[in-house]
């Protein structure tokens, strides 16, 4: 039984697969190949976006749902395991949505559970979906994965986003360039591994320096507590918000991407840039997230 | 070198007949590895020393383990504590066998994980890792969270 844990449990191929059946779904968002079938997202620690996302997507196929979207009222507040909580709820639907707030969560539930599980994110560590709707992103505004010159700006040591899309970008080819202050530098291992597979990449703490060269600029929150040293945060504050005065260099192609939520970090003037795309992104999550639990429900149908 | 380990066996921790003795451990590692071999179980005569001198590695600590001969299975998880460690094995008070420590793929439990938000340190779910080679050391990726535990910041839990 396949199960959508992390990014890494899709190889390159199935990645592409997922691309394909995304344009698929963007083609056709309505189409009942769940027909009935039930779908539970369960969500120990809560996210509305992601959660109406998938919910919209289940629906989408024509699915049903049932859930919870805060653990309040359910056993788990009465200290039941994640162990019993998903041996009992595997019992009642065809496939498992869930986040939870504990890392590998949703690994250890994959080994207890009779049916798929999507990580819709376990803490720091993964959340797959939102990697895979950030590769639909840039293949649809780039017409490839292939070769894209990436610039990363912002929080690059704790993001798990720009962790996971590195990871799975590294299957394309792709040129990168990492921007953050010095405190929120991208770790060492993965560093080490572009070197391992030859893939060229840049660090510097200037947002500009890259920008000309860049087709997609994907942006993170930098967040007070993420600093030792509130004066360093002051001070560099305001170096990774991007204006719309900082675009008009930048190639046409280019798009900027963002996971959302987003604080100030990119300025409301870059909004009506039509260079802007992080409200599309969301849009291609619905039908990324589609693409997701038709590929599974088709593999483990058979 | 010889007269060195010598004069330890005539000195510091007495000879035994028959049995395992593991040497060159670094003189911190002593009680996870009597851990790790269930050594605190055995009803066997186990004689130890700490802090011992030696000339390669300053202080050190040995254990030897009379009538135990120590399984391959066993000896790969010393890899995790003590990767230099030497492992001979003694017949009528000669080294019939020299092992080399072959450090092993996957770790299952015994070693706790380094991430406080793991869930294997929320649910009882034995541990799982991967070994890799991190700057010539081992680390362990964790099956569940992803995250490194490196060679100086494993636990044992069991």
């Amino acid at each position: 039984m396949k199960s959508l844990v992390s990014i890494h449990d899709f190889s390159k191929s199935e990645i592409l697969k997922i691309m394909e059946l995304a344009a698929h779904y963007e083609a056709n968002p309505y189409e009942n190949i769940l027909d009935g079938h039930v779908v539970a997202t369960l969500f120990f620690e809560p996210s509305t976006r992601t959660r109406l996302s998938f919910e919209s997507a289940i629906n989408r196929l024509g699915g049903r749902v049932i859930g919870f979207s805060d653990t309040n009222a359910t056993s788990v507040s009465k200290g039941e395991t994640l162990h019993d909580t998903i041996s009992v709820i595997s019992n009642y639907c065809d496939m498992i949505i869930m986040r939870h707030n504990i890392e590998g969560a949703a690994r250890y539930a994959s080994e207890v559970s009779t049916k798929p599980i999507v990580n819709a994110g376990d803490g720091a560590n993964q959340h797959p979906s939102q990697t895979l709707l950030d590769l639909y992103s840039i293949m649809k505004t780039q017409g490839t994965l292939d070769n894209i010159n990436i610039m990363m700006v912002g929080d690059l040591k704790y993001g798990r986003t720009v962790h996971s899309l590195l990871q799975a970008l590294a299957h394309f080819k792709a040129k990168f360039t990492f921007v953050s202050p010095e405190e929120l530098q991208m770790p060492t291992e993965y560093k080490k591994f572009l070197y391992e597979q030859g893939i060229e990449f840049h660090e510097t703490t200037d947002i500009m320096e890259h920008m000309p060269q860049a087709d997609i600029i994907y942006m993170t929150r930098v967040q007070r507590e993420r600093f030792s040293d509130t004066m360093e945060y002051e001070r560099v504050k305001n170096s990774y918000i991007l204006r719309n005065s900082m675009l008009d260099n930048t190639k046409e192609n280019m798009r900027i991407l963002h996971p959302l939520p987003r604080v100030n970090e990119i300025n409301s003037d870059v909004d009506k840039n039509p260079k802007a795309y992080y409200f599309q992104q969301t849009e291609n999550g619905v039908y990324t997230r589609m693409a997701i639990i038709s590929y599974l429900y088709n593999l483990n149908k058979k | 070198m010889i007269n060195d380990i010598n004069t330890i066996k005539e000195h510091k921790v007495r000879a035994i007949k028959n049995g395992t003795v593991i040497d060159h451990l670094p003189a911190n590692t002593i009680f996870k590895v009597l851990r790790l071999l269930k050594l605190e179980e055995s009803t066997n005569p186990v004689i130890f020393g700490m802090n011992l001198d030696s000339k390669r590695m300053g202080k050190k600590a040995l254990i030897k383990m009379v009538d135990i001969y120590c399984q391959e299975e066993e000896l790969a998880y010393l890899a995790l504590v003590a990767p230099s460690a030497r492992v001979s094995m003694i017949k009528e008070f000669k080294v019939v066998e020299k092992r080399e420590i072959l450090p092993p793929t996957i770790v299952e439990g015994f070693v706790k994980c380094i991430n406080p938000m793991c869930i294997t340190n929320h649910e009882n779910i034995t541990t799982r890792f991967t070994t890799q080679n991190q700057h010539g050391e081992m680390a362990l990726k964790c099956r569940y969270c992803e995250k490194i535990t490196t060679q100086e910041q494993i636990e044992i839990i069991k």
